[in-house]
């Protein structure tokens, strides 16, 4: 089992590993440069280790931010899918897995940000003691340089008595770093599970104190506040020597007083190259917000849907993407991913929206949809279309043998991807890699979807047409009825066509038996790699990730099932 | 934005807060840093604010995820009554508790945490929010599940009446050898 895992898993693991290794080695490397180095010999002596461990936890800190914008630059890993298609589907199940990247480098800065946190505070101390009586002879007479106009301080911290907090909070160091701890702290705390599903404003707009913080970063380095011999200094003075020899300091020609210099802000160097591909992004994020997007169609469905068709210029689609809506006249700032309902080899692009929060409704209202009067297609609110993206589902025609499970609403990408398949059977010019397509659709109350069975109905009907009908074979289980239904049902049993979806496959009651699934599946494609995609919750993603593991024989040549992820 | 529930938030963060007046407070109290008394008090500070914060309130609308194990705190807190129900009171004891640990350098982002998180509940006080107990259904299943010893034959969803008892005959017409019935 745990061999399986790995082989499935190989390239997140190893990318993992990769992270923390590049994590280890910088913490190791800069840790050990200010325990050795002869330039920190005096800082040593007034601060002991916790200076190392605050300069290694700042290098893995700078390392980290460096890498926290990337995964969210949904342009760029758009374009990185695209440029690795020839690369095979591995690193492309990578570039889904970038909000989970994201977290993880989050993680990261969380736990380094406290390791320095806590080694400063030590320091601070350090320094606030060393101009103490008590702290010996060579430390006081350290703390003491600095005082007439042509030496150089080592200590920030000049006199005993005083405040620390209001000493530390008056500098540039110490008045940042409380300021982009505190916007770390808030972007972290509005971002918990619970906070993004149940107020997704709250997380989105906190989320842009990102802009403080990266500010802050840049600006906390430059008070300069951790002080090393200067390398001429070094040269003069000779530390080994001099250190045991403190009393001889000025008067012995091989002990003049030791200047000090702050280290270089660097933080800048490691993050402004994200930072400039963040605002690309942004910029073209404002430039796609601009153009224009003509509505061609607005189609109210039952059980609260609003179906838009649209046209935009240049907009290029691949089957199961989706594109960010923003409505102006809804809210000015918020954009909202949406699935792509129609297929590529359509002239218009499609999106299904339920009404389910705030903004949703907002948008229904916006439309008309809740009149009865038609409105005219140029009164419509305008719509900015930012997209469209990458998504999983995009890689099932890239397998033999492709499964796409879906739970209630995750069955919108799936749509496109029906469409598609049925296009490209009609087309005789197409040759698809695909062969065969098995279709798991999980649902509570399919009356939401209405729309979607009418869809399968349409594709069922045209696919009975062209004799390919063994091409999809889609399962749908019900998992909620009530006495009414159950009759209904039961009655209607040996009917040819199901009573609930009006299909020729009949509607399975119950949740799926996910082992007896997956055991058929490789027994009828025993030697295929197998596509499995999932759109849905959380906990179920999960079982069918162990069980696509489990079923995968070790055996390279024998059945494989490659597990993607949509994500929303 | 009319539905967010701002007291989510709050607790988050005041939880959060919480955790960083004890760390720092254990940090100072560790190190015997000047004036490590403020530390002593942000130990006791944090602890009572994670206490009190780690319960969930249940939400207006929709299911409130547990945190792991909080029923416990949350008999506890339930006690205390209309103290820890009104965000008001919460807003100005966070303020309060913030105070003391803004003397001393480690504590000072508890403090300002701790503030913030005050500040939120303010707000979710202003818009009527107030904590309230998640408390455990009685479950009916289990009751109902007692009484069945046997696990059903014909699995749901069942046939009505009607037509279960047209099948025993398809199959008796099919038969070659008669059936009597009694």
């Amino acid at each position: 089992r745990m061999g399986c895992w790995i082989l499935n898993e190989k390239l997140s693991v190893l990318l993992l590993l990769v992270w923390l290794g590049l994590n280890l080695y910088l913490f190791i490397d800069t840790f050990h440069w200010y325990e050795d180095d002869n330039a920190y010999i005096y800082t040593r002596i007034m601060l002991g280790s916790t200076l190392a461990w605050a300069r290694a936890s700042a290098t893995c800190l700078n390392f980290n931010c460096m890498l926290i914008l990337l995964p969210v630059c949904r342009n760029l890993i758009s374009f990185l899918k695209g440029a690795s298609i020839y690369c095979g589907g591995a690193l492309r199940r990578q570039l889904d897995k970038n909000i989970t990247f994201h977290k993880m480098v989050a993680y990261g800065i969380a736990l380094n940000a406290t390791v320095h946190i806590i080694a400063h505070l030590i320091n601070i101390e350090r320094y606030h003691s060393s101009q103490s009586k008590e702290a010996g002879e060579l430390r006081n007479k350290l703390s003491g340089l600095g005082k007439s106009p042509n030496e150089s301080y080592l200590n920030p911290i000049r006199t005993y008595e005083t405040n620390t907090a209001g000493e530390v909070l008056t500098t540039i160091a110490g008045i940042t770093g409380v300021v982009i701890t505190v916007a770390l702290i808030l972007i972290m705390t509005s971002s918990t599970e619970l906070i993004r599903r149940s107020c997704y404003e709250v997380f989105w707009y906190t989320h842009h104190l990102f802009v403080v913080f990266f500010t802050g970063l840049i600006i906390h380095g430059m008070g300069q506040l951790v002080r090393g011999q200067t390398p001429q200094s070094l040269l003069l003075h000779n530390v080994t020597y001099c250190k045991d020899h403190y009393w001889e300091w000025e008067n012995a020609t091989q002990c003049p007083l030791p200047q000090f210099s702050g280290n270089k802000p660097v933080a800048w160097k490691w993050v402004l190259s994200p930072m400039v591909l963040y605002i690309c992004e942004r910029t073209v994020r404002f430039w796609r917000f601009q153009q224009e997007v003509i509505i061609t169609k607005v189609v109210t469905h039952s059980s609260g849907v609003l179906e838009l068709h649209m046209k935009k210029h240049g907009f290029k689609m691949g089957a199961g993407q989706y594109i960010f809506l923003q409505c102006p006249s809804v809210s000015q700032l918020e954009w909202h991913p949406f699935t792509l309902t129609s297929a590529p080899e359509e002239e218009y692009f499609s999106v299904h929206i339920r009404v389910v929060g705030d903004w949703t409704a907002a948008l229904f209202k916006a439309f008309g949809a809740e009149e009865k009067a038609f409105k005219e297609l140029w009164m419509l609110p305008r719509l900015a279309v930012d997209g469209p993206y990458g998504s999983a589902t995009t890689d099932i025609f890239r397998y033999q043998v492709s499964v796409c499970i879906a739970a209630g609403i995750g069955v919108t990408p799936f749509a496109s991807v029906l469409k598609s398949i049925w296009y490209k059977c009609c087309n005789p010019n197409t040759v698809l890699a695909l062969q065969k397509v098995y279709f798991y659709w999980i649902c509570r109350d399919p009356s939401a979807f209405e729309w979607f069975a009418d869809l399968l109905f349409h594709l069922e009907t045209k696919m009975a047409e062209k004799w390919k009908n063994d091409f999809l074979s889609y399962h749908i289980f019900l998992t909620g009825w009530d006495e009414s239904q159950a009759t209904h049902i039961a009655l209607h049993r040996d009917d040819k066509m199901d009573v609930i979806t009006g299909l020729r496959q009949k509607t399975c009651y119950g949740r799926p038996n996910w082992d007896n699934e997956f055991k058929q599946l490789a027994e009828n494609h025993p030697s295929n790699s197998i596509g499995v995609f999932f759109c849905g919750p959380k906990a179920l993603s999960k079982i069918l990730q162990k069980t696509c593991n489990s079923y995968s024989s070790v055996d390279p040549r024998g059945v494989q099932f490659h597990y993607n992820k949509e994500s929303f | 934005m009319g539905q967010i529930e701002w007291a989510m938030w709050a607790n988050e963060q005041a939880l959060a807060a919480g955790l960083i007046l004890l760390t720092g407070g254990i940090v100072a109290v560790a190190g015997q840093f000047k004036g490590w008394y403020f530390a002593a008090y942000s130990i006791a500070a944090g602890v009572l604010v994670c206490l009190l914060e780690y319960p969930r309130s249940r939400r207006k609308k929709g299911s409130t995820m547990e945190r792991c194990g909080q029923k416990y705190l949350t008999a506890v807190v339930k006690l205390l009554g209309p103290l820890t129900r009104n965000y008001y009171i919460r807003a100005i004891l966070h303020a309060a508790l913030a105070v003391p640990a803004g003397f001393l350098l480690s504590t000072i982002l508890g403090t300002v945490c701790l503030g913030i998180a005050s500040g939120i509940y303010l707000l979710a006080a202003v818009r009527g929010e107030e904590w309230r107990p998640i408390e455990q259904k009685p479950r009916e299943r289990p009751q109902v599940g007692g009484t069945i010893k046997q696990p059903p034959s014909n699995p749901p969803p069942r046939p009505p009446t009607d037509a279960r008892k047209k099948q025993p005959e398809v199959g008796g017409q099919e038969n070659p050898i008669p059936v009597e019935v009694e």
